[in-house]
């Protein structure tokens, strides 16, 4: 029997930004009674692995970087099916930009390759809260990874060959990309659907081990570049947005009829700015 | 420790803007950001810089010329045809290689999947601070570049500062920035330097690429006039109404979120914070709330008109003209006034 990928799967516990609001005086997010979710974009990281496990067999091992709380994430990727959960968590950690998260990161994937090399590493495209794009490809450089972001499918994968084919996502057009595992990949959204855990594996979530690794389980080699400390960014001051000064002016017409509504909108944007004309081209239909 | 420049960084100098060129075509970020960079590059009292990457043949000498256009005074070119189509692993060595070579302070890149995907890998491997998806770039008071960025969705903003590590990377989404006039006059000097890379070396290859003109992607960003839609439409065949005016005005038409999630239109159509970023002459929104998210997506268009049936609607917060009524009304009222005024023009010029 042939081996399955040896897979590893990021994710990252966020503040369901819909429920978010901000503080009108202070100006801060009010966190408080947020529900936190793991963030939507990895799981369509998450669900191509699994499939790829369906397909080849494998093992799927889900890692988030948090605190404590961020257990609940994992325990949710367990329940959609994940074969295994690590949650690195320690003081050093905290503050990170995306350049220490990626270090991170990379010190617990690295101690997993070790332990049995690893073929695969999955994140999602962005998160909804940091919204950077920046760890996949971080993490990709610093193990050494071929990195595939982006992706939107992956038409084939050749374990004896160690090759894998992706379209991946450009300006202007699909790219399909060959490259040697192991890679890293970042899932585009919409690519593929959640599965609904089965019933055991829910059941399983609830009690199953989380393994939990500190900076120096993780194996990570220096401190100095995780968290605060290893961060080169910093950030200087959060402020609300300038509201516009004037409220939008309404369009009025005397008898108040769409007609009447309409022909005025467009007198008044027309004052505005007269070369509108110029770049008003209909799609030529028999007019 | 994290707050002091290092001895041996201070020698890091000029403003960098990559030019995205592919397939011959140079993505009009990188004019937007080369605009953006001259404003930096004047407080800071240094040059500016484009960065070309790209096999010669194909557009790297008319990038050039337009980079000196768009005012940079000085241009790094990597000519090979290695890196004819984007791959990370040329890209990512030409890029670091000119950066530890010439030092520069700051480093721009357009926050496209190209320029996403090069950053990342290009910050890491030189190690240093990297701020995606700039909103305003400045010099602050030490000379540092002051980076601001939305947050939670764009309620609030952040300014993110790198002090200690050079070059002090950002990215920037099209059409965030506004682009300048070029300067068809103006030329500089060109410093060329070789990748040094065998395509035995680059593992992956790229098998084909398929343009989405064969896939009809709506080119949203640059359009000069986009009609959108909100669920103030209702039901999805009513999308024919925003269809029907983008038509006669020659426009684009594009949507809110929800209606991508519901499946109404497809995903290359929405506008906002996860979805494109438009900066039109004028934006018709017709149902649609002006959420925080859809806001910092279009409010960089030069004329807003919204229609809602909710006098308080957000929207009409940053709209510049607003019409109160039913968008089911409105739009075709639009569309038909539209269509005659327009052939009134016509026949009058
Ligand atoms: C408002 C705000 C703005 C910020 N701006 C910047 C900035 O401009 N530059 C910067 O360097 N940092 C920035 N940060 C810090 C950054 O958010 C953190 O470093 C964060 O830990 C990871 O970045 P991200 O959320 O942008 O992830 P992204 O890079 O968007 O995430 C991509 C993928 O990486 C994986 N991933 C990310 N974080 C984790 C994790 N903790 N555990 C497991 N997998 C993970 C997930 O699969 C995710 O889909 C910002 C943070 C906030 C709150
Ligand atoms: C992480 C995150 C990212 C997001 N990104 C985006 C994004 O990129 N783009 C985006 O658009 N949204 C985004 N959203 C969603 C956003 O918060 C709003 O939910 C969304 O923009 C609302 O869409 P809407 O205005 O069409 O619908 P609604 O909020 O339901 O508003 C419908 C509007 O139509 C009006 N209306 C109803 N009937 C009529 C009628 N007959 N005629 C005229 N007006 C009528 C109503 O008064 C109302 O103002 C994001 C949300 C999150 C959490």
């Amino acid at each position: 029997m042939s081996q399955g990928p040896n897979m590893v799967v990021c994710i990252k516990q966020v503040p369901d930004s819909a429920q978010i609001s901000v503080h009108p005086v202070t100006n801060t997010i009010m966190r408080q009674g947020v529900p936190t979710i793991i963030n939507p974009y990895d799981l369509f990281a998450l669900e191509a692995a699994l499939r790829l496990r369906d397909q080849l067999g494998g093992k799927v091992t889900v890692l988030t970087m948090g605190p404590p709380m961020a257990v609940s994430a994992l325990r949710k990727a367990l329940g959609h099916g994940a074969d295994e959960a690590i949650l690195l968590s320690d003081r050093f950690f905290a503050g990170a930009d995306t350049l220490a998260t990626s270090y991170a990161l990379t010190s617990a994937i690295q101690k997993l390759d070790s332990q049995h090399p690893v073929d695969l590493v999955f994140t999602g495209k962005q998160t909804i809260d940091g919204d950077t794009a920046q760890v996949g490809p971080g993490i990709a450089r610093r193990m050494g990874l071929n990195q595939l972001t982006y992706v939107s499918a992956i038409p084939s994968i050749d374990l004896e060959a160690r090759e894998i084919c992706v379209h991946r996502r450009a300006e202007g057009g699909v790219q399909v990309l060959k490259t040697k595992l192991p890679c890293l990949i970042t899932m585009l959204e919409a690519s593929n659907e959640m599965r609904r855990g089965s019933l055991p594996d829910v059941l399983r979530s609830e009690r199953a081990e989380i393994i939990t690794w500190n900076a120096e389980a993780a194996g990570v080699e220096d401190l100095g570049k995780c968290g605060m400390k290893g961060s080169p960014t910093k950030v200087s001051k959060v402020f609300a947005p300038q509201p516009r000064a004037e409220k939008a002016k309404m369009i009025k017409a005397d008898d108040g009829s769409p007609a009447s509504l309409a022909t005025a909108a467009i007198e008044t944007m027309l004052a505005e700015d007269a070369g509108l004309l110029k770049v008003m081209a209909p799609q030529s239909t028999s007019a | 420790k994290t707050t002091e420049l290092p001895e041996h960084l201070k020698a890091y100098k000029n403003v960098w803007v990559f030019v995205e060129l592919e397939h011959g075509r140079v993505h009009p970020v990188s004019w937007e950001l080369l605009t953006e960079g001259r404003k930096l590059a004047d407080a800071l009292g240094v040059d500016l810089c484009g960065v070309v990457l790209g096999p010669k043949a194909e557009g790297t000498d008319q990038a050039i010329a337009e980079a000196f256009h768009y005012s940079a005074n000085r241009v790094y070119a990597v000519e090979d045809p290695l890196l004819a189509e984007y791959r990370n692993e040329p890209y990512t060595k030409a890029m670091t290689d000119l950066v530890n070579k010439h030092k520069p302070e700051i480093l721009m890149l357009g926050a496209t999947t190209l320029g996403r995907d090069l950053a990342g890998a290009v910050a890491t491997t030189l190690q240093t601070g990297l701020t995606a998806d700039c909103t305003e770039l400045a010099i602050d008071a030490d000379k540092s570049l002051a980076a601001t960025r939305p947050t939670f969705g764009g309620s609030l903003l952040c300014t993110i500062m790198t002090r200690a590590a050079r070059p002090q990377m950002s990215t920037v989404r099209p059409r965030v920035m506004a682009m300048g006039d070029p300067d068809r006059s103006r030329s500089g000097e060109v410093v060329r330097e070789s990748l040094g890379m065998v395509e035995d070396e680059i593992v992956t290859k790229v098998l084909d690429f398929i343009p989405d003109s064969d896939t009809n992607q709506a080119q949203l960003a640059y359009a000069d006039i986009v009609v959108a839609g909100g669920m103030g439409l209702q039901r999805p065949e009513n999308i024919q109404l925003v269809i029907d005016l983008a038509q006669v005005l020659g426009a684009e038409y594009g949507c809110s979120r929800p209606l991508v999630q519901k499946g109404w239109m497809t995903a290359d159509r929405q506008i906002g914070q996860t979805g494109k970023t438009i900066r039109p002459r004028l934006y018709i929104a017709a149902g649609i709330s002006g959420a925080i998210q859809h806001r910092v997506g279009s409010e960089g268009a030069d004329q807003i008109l919204a229609i809602n049936s909710d006098p308080n609607a957000p929207i009409f917060d940053f709209a510049h003209h607003g019409i109160i009524g039913d968008a089911l009304e409105i739009l075709p009222a639009l569309t038909e006034a539209f269509r005659k005024r327009l052939s009134v023009d016509r026949l009058a010029g």
